[in-house]
């Protein structure tokens, strides 16, 4: 039984051992940020690596949530005669929660996993020590840009998975369940209000964004310059990404709409 | 930060005295004492995991010393702050072993990344400094390669033209010969050299290859258990009467330094008593 406590504690102190260095990180990280400024290029170039090159993924699973919410929304609303209410179920679903969340989750798998792979590695080959004996900062020029870039690329890439849900919901309302378009559309419409809804998914979306980068430079930075370090530093990022998405999301929820 | 300055002697650009360092409970350094002399090549030798990286390292101010003090060119390494380090790196280059290039970025940009991040020279500038360097390793050809197209030897050579591309008053070395075919090998020993003594620069290698380092070497220091345990030119160490150097400079495989790791005998092992 105190073996049992004291292994407790060392995992609880363990981490928040590791809290504590990460926010130490992230502070250095965001010192670095306004110098970007000046070298916009950086930023675009991790734009680039983060968010054009997670398009696809987030392209295809938006339009086939929104066209399976459309199929499952009808199947329960038809029930009370509420179909021509499908619109706005699917906006309010994607907008509020869907939307923020699965891309978070989505970005997690494709791009955070990635930055994780390609930090430590770096440091895995000396790169990241090379940097430094160069007197080049790697906080600065390597750690700052994708922090940024996965800050500024979350939104956008939720904004686009949300509307490419509702139109793959259209289609399928619209062309194969036989609900009224102008109901379709005019019900969203008036139901969805741009601050409650859209304002929220976006701050939800940015917070996300925020944590999910961090997770990932920091996992990075953090590996043991192994195989393995790389290979377990990558998973964690998944899996602590994912966890502090649906707590955070919970969270913000209470707080948005509770 | 006035008080990091050193006023030693002028000649010596790196003075590493009663160094300690401590990795958990392992002394990896117990009251080392390295002087390395403007201009010349000074090489620091010891079997592997003695520390010689470490070293380097402390004299790069990447890590911390538990004890002792570490003055590199005229500072105070351990007490230098986050940007006087960073200033006094411009005047340094260093060689890591696995050549630490940017994978992906071509020859020419891994290069260049040090001239484009400190400096704001013209782009053609910036060209012909980035040919010349590398005419100086003889890889001009290979600029538009890649680093994974390039053998353990060029790929050394491209990290040695960037670490010089900021001329740098002194180079550091880190294992340069490790696993190097014999032509890789021989061009690197003269580089060095010819490098040295061209830029008048002041280098270190840290090698365990004796016959390359002793060729190209003005003085050697060997390290053992923690211990600096002799130094002079090539030539004296080679005639030392200390059994220790006598068995790592000619390459013995028993001596002071046992060919069986310390263990329990081997008749306990094999009828299990242990």
């Amino acid at each position: 039984m105190l073996r049992l406590f004291g292994l407790l504690g060392e995992k609880t102190l363990n981490s928040l051992g590791r809290l504590g260095r990460g926010t130490q990180f992230l502070l250095r990280a965001l010192v670095g940020v306004p110098a970007l400024v000046l070298r916009p290029g950086l930023v675009v170039q991790q734009l680039y690596a983060i968010g054009v090159l997670s398009l696809l993924i987030i392209v295809v699973s938006g339009t086939f949530v929104g066209m399976v919410l459309a199929l499952q929304g009808y199947n329960t609303l038809v029930n009370f005669g509420a179909e021509q209410s499908l619109g706005v179920l699917v906006a309010l679903s994607l907008l509020r929660e869907l939307g923020p969340v699965v891309t978070a989750l989505l970005f997690a798998g494709r791009a955070g996993s990635a930055l994780t792979a390609e930090i430590g590695l770096m440091k895995t080959t000396e790169q990241l020590s090379g940097m430094e004996m160069m007197a080049v900062d790697p906080i600065k020029r390597v750690i700052a840009p994708r922090l940024l870039a996965g800050f500024l690329s979350m939104p956008l890439l939720a904004a686009i998975f949300s509307f490419l849900g509702i139109m793959g919901a259209y289609v399928v309302s619209a062309f194969a369940l036989g609900v009224d378009e102008g109901s379709f559309w005019s019900q969203m419409q008036a139901a969805v209000d741009f601050r409650e809804d859209v304002l929220n998914g976006v701050i939800k979306s940015l917070v996300f964004g925020f944590v999910a980068s961090w997770i990932a430079v920091y996992e990075g930075c953090d590996a043991t310059p192994t195989s393995e370090g790389v290979s377990r530093a990558t998973t964690r990022t998944v899996v602590h990404t994912s966890l502090a998405v649906l707590g955070l999301d919970f969270v913000l929820t209470a707080v948005m709409f509770g | 930060m006035t008080n990091s300055v050193s006023h030693a002697d002028p000649d010596v650009l790196v003075d590493v005295r009663q160094l300690c360092f401590r990795r958990g409970e392992r002394v990896i350094f117990d009251g080392v004492d390295v002087q390395i002399r403007r201009g010349e090549v000074t090489a620091i030798m010891g079997p592997s995991g003695t520390g010689k990286t470490t070293l380097l390292r402390l004299i790069g101010g990447q890590l911390q010393p538990d004890a002792g003090s570490v003055h590199v060119l005229g500072h105070d390494v351990p007490r230098l702050g986050r940007d006087a380090l960073f200033r006094m790196r411009r005047r340094m280059g260093m060689l890591f072993q696995s050549g630490a290039l940017f994978t992906h970025l071509s020859v020419f940009e891994n290069v260049a990344f040090p001239l484009r991040e400190h400096t704001d020279l013209p782009e053609p500038l910036i060209r012909d400094l980035v040919l010349l360097k590398l005419e100086a390793v003889g890889l001009r050809g290979a600029r538009d390669m890649m680093p994974s197209e390039l053998s353990g030897g060029m790929a050394r050579r491209v990290a040695l033209a960037r670490a010089i591309a900021l001329d740098p008053q002194l180079m550091m070395y880190d294992e340069p010969f490790a696993g190097q075919d014999p032509i890789s090998m021989g061009v690197l020993v003269s580089l060095i050299r010819r490098l040295n003594d061209a830029l008048g620069l002041t280098s270190v290698v840290v090698s365990h290859d004796v016959v390359e380092t002793a060729q190209i070497a003005d003085r050697i220091f060997v390290i053992s258990e923690g211990r600096v345990v002799e130094s002079g030119s090539p030539r004296e160490l080679a005639d030392s009467n200390s059994a220790w150097v006598k068995q790592f400079m000619h390459a013995l495989p028993d001596g002071p330094v046992p060919f069986h790791y310390p263990g329990p005998s081997l008749e306990d092992d094999l009828l299990g008593r242990r």
